[in-house]
């Protein structure tokens, strides 16, 4: 059951891209790639009850169906519904429709290769996932082809490549320090790694650690290796935007968490979680000094992103049940919530014709009910109750302080407070100060709803967190601490 | 483990073979001429093959054999055409921006290889390492990755780049080969076929870049910042 919903899950975005190159119709494949992200969301929902039940594994242990990897994939399916719903209306404003069936085909083979990251068993073809991830959406970020998008595309793909080519040599090494317990040739899945763990080199798994962790940091946007990240976040079109930060950064952390689970085997764990905090730290720090003094509207939400991934490497380092359940609730919260702010982005930048914030003026009069939307939804990425990011962040908080962070949750506190008031500065400017001239154009509700679909959620998350959900995490959090402690 | 049981032979081969690598990384690292970067690319490609056969041979791997071939077809071929391609119709033929001196860079690099030792022989001393093949492997895998960062760091036209990433992995290829000859042939395999995607689509990329920002040196790329 559960490995026919993950080949359901796989293959509709498979069969959507193939469709798009078959048809080359901007209306048919909009339409192929919305099936896909419905029919993967469907899937992808009773696939993280089934994952309760113990990991499967598939096609000669290559594939893993368990706990941690299918939440992402879960946060990966909703950002692809939804952008995929916005995609619709939000592409044709570019007037490029001979070239949008070749969007959609790439649209839909991110989403694959995101998918891809979440099951992936082998260490090594992990690491190929996360490249296929960088060398698809490299073409998405430079879809516009103006030059500011072909610079972000470059600097993404040689940013990025360069990055992972250390969590290639930290996988190297790993498989070189498994290979003294489990001879020459082994198959390098999570599990073997772990097993094999306590009997490892601790050195050489610090070295192997740290390299992983750079590398896919820098895939995570973790500073002060974020560098690629708000200029790909805010040069691609908003769906895009919306996919890189709410489901491939989640997807990227996936790797580091594995590996934490690995060292905390190996008997290394203090140290790699301190190393973990501290890029956390680093990231939000760089978070908010950028948030302050920003221009760009994309580029405040991708700035937000760095922040919010640095909360959650403060999560899974701080660890612990709590750290861990905090940091998974946090991911599928900015999940939703980020898809939001760059829907709200795109429109209002679309609408008004201008990327910067010191040009959009009015938003409030101009567009009362996505203006709402979009406030509501700066007020939840702020961390503000009653939505969910406050009581994911609360959480993690909480988590800190049991595990004997606290120096790291007062910067924290600190940090999070400056991001709440320098944040929501810039929409008390865009919303509330004088009007320019310019006339808004018109917005469709393809563009409105999904707004929609993503605050409901969030407030529902944010007032009631369900036992279910609750229960899931702590079993995922039970799944990463290992069978032994 | 391969590296425990070497005849002398043998393990001064793989040495000779880490070490002409090493240098060819720093030929690199000491021209300006793209066209030098290229050929150096390619023999140390070539090296690497030579390097997986030889352990084919000595170590008993004879997946290994595979390994080389596709190497020498790949990195040693294929990757260098679609580079002289790319460099043919952009007709540039050297760096003339650096922000380090050839020279200077050599000497940053040779204090990379230092630091790269130190570490390596940590390593090898807390695993009680006999090999010195190992440790020798340790350090060649972490000088190329330091130089390769090296020249993405000084050098600024798209190519340099391009191929500053190549000798990353070539590092990374190499050291694999004498550290764990027994990694799944699936992995290596799909490694070598990605680098090759990768590197096509660094040159639609290239093809961009000429077309809309007009410049392929990374010191025409600076709209986005802050």
């Amino acid at each position: 059951m559960a490995g026919t919903l993950l080949l359901i899950l796989m293959l509709a975005p498979a069969v959507a891209a193939l469709g798009c190159i078959l048809f080359r119709q901007a209306h048919i494949a909009e339409w192929l790639n919305l099936g896909a992200a419905v029919v993967s969301f469907v899937a992808a929902i009773p696939l993280a009850v089934l994952s309760a039940g113990g990991p499967r594994h598939y096609w000669a242990n290559y594939i893993l169906i368990d706990m941690p990897g299918v939440w992402i994939a879960l946060c990966a399916a909703i950002v692809y519904l939804l952008a995929s719903i916005y995609a619709i209306g939000y592409m044709r404003l570019l007037s490029e429709d001979e070239k949008l069936w070749g969007f959609y085909a790439l649209f839909a083979l991110f989403a694959l290769t995101i998918f891809a990251c979440a099951v992936m068993n082998d260490a090594g073809l992990y690491w190929i996932a996360v490249e296929l991830t960088t060398l698809v959406s490299t073409f998405l970020v430079g879809f516009e082809r103006a030059a500011e998008s072909i610079e972000a595309a470059w600097k993404y793909i040689i940013i990025v490549s360069a990055g992972i080519s250390l969590a290639l040599l930290g996988t190297v090494l790993f498989y070189w320090s498994g290979s003294f317990v489990l001879g020459p040739t082994y198959q390098m899945t999570w599990d073997v790694l772990r097993e094999a763990a306590p009997k490892m080199n601790p050195q050489l798994v610090t070295l192997s650690f740290l390299l992983v962790l750079v590398g896919y940091g820098t895939k995570v946007g973790l500073a002060p290796m974020h560098t690629w990240l708000p200029d790909a976040h805010s040069e691609s079109p908003a769906p895009i935007s919306a996919m890189l930060s709410g489901a491939l950064l989640n997807a990227a952390m996936l790797g580091i968490v594995r590996y934490l689970v690995i060292a905390d085997g190996a008997g290394v764990g203090p140290l790699a979680r301190t190393t973990l905090v501290a890029f956390g730290i680093a990231s939000l720090l760089i978070g908010t000094l950028f948030i302050v003094r920003q221009n760009g509207v994309k580029r405040l939400m991708a700035y937000s992103s760095v922040e919010h991934m640095g909360v959650i490497a403060l999560g899974f380092g701080f660890g612990g049940p709590l750290g861990v359940i905090g940091a998974l609730y946090h991911m599928l919260n900015h999940s939703l919530n980020k898809s939001l702010m760059f829907f709200g982005a795109g429109n209002v930048m679309r609408s008004l014709g201008s990327k910067d914030i010191s040009n959009l003026r009015g938003v409030w009069n101009r567009f009362p009910v996505q203006g709402a939307l979009w406030l509501a939804g700066a007020v939840a990425i702020t961390g503000a109750p009653p939505f969910g990011l406050f009581l994911s962040e609360f959480v993690i908080l909480r988590a800190g302080l049991i595990q004997s962070f606290a120096w790291a949750v007062y910067i924290m506190l600190v940090l999070l407070i400056v991001i709440f008031v320098g944040f929501l500065n810039h929409f008390r400017a865009m919303y509330f100060e004088a009007e320019g001239r310019q006339a808004a154009a018109p917005i469709s509700a393809w563009c409105v709803a999904p707004m929609w679909l993503s605050l409901i959620p969030l407030l529902i998350l944010g007032l009631w967190w369900p036992h279910a959900i609750w229960d899931h995490l702590m079993a995922i959090a039970q799944v990463l601490a290992g069978a032994g402690s | 483990m391969l590296t425990t049981q070497l005849d002398p032979l043998a393990a001064s081969l793989f040495s000779l073979m880490a070490i002409a690598s090493l240098v060819l990384a720093f030929v690199m690292l000491g021209s300006r001429w793209l066209n030098n970067y290229l050929y150096a690319f390619a023999i140390e490609s070539w090296i690497i093959a030579a390097l997986s056969a030889s352990v084919a041979y000595y170590g008993g791997y004879p997946e290994l054999y595979l390994i080389a071939l596709l190497t020498a077809l790949f990195r040693g071929l294929v990757l260098p055409f679609l580079i002289w391609r790319i460099m043919r119709r952009l007709d540039v033929s050297r760096e003339l921006h650096e922000i380090l001196q050839p020279s200077s860079a050599l000497v940053v690099g040779a204090l990379g290889v230092i630091f790269a030792l130190v570490v390596a022989y940590h390593i090898g001393d807390s695993m009680g390492l006999a090999s010195r093949v190992a440790v020798l492997a340790l350090t060649v895998m972490l000088s190329m990755k330091l130089i390769g960062f090296l020249m993405l760091a000084v050098r600024r036209e798209a190519l340099s780049q391009i191929l500053g990433l190549l000798v990353l992995e070539n590092g990374i290829f190499l050291g694999a080969q004498i550290l764990i000859p027994g990694m799944p042939l699936l992995i290596e395999i799909v490694i070598l076929f990605d680098l090759l995607i990768i590197v096509a689509c660094f040159g639609v990329l290239i093809q961009y870049l000429v077309a809309n920002v007009g410049s392929t040196s990374s010191r025409d790329l600076k709209r986005l910042v802050g």
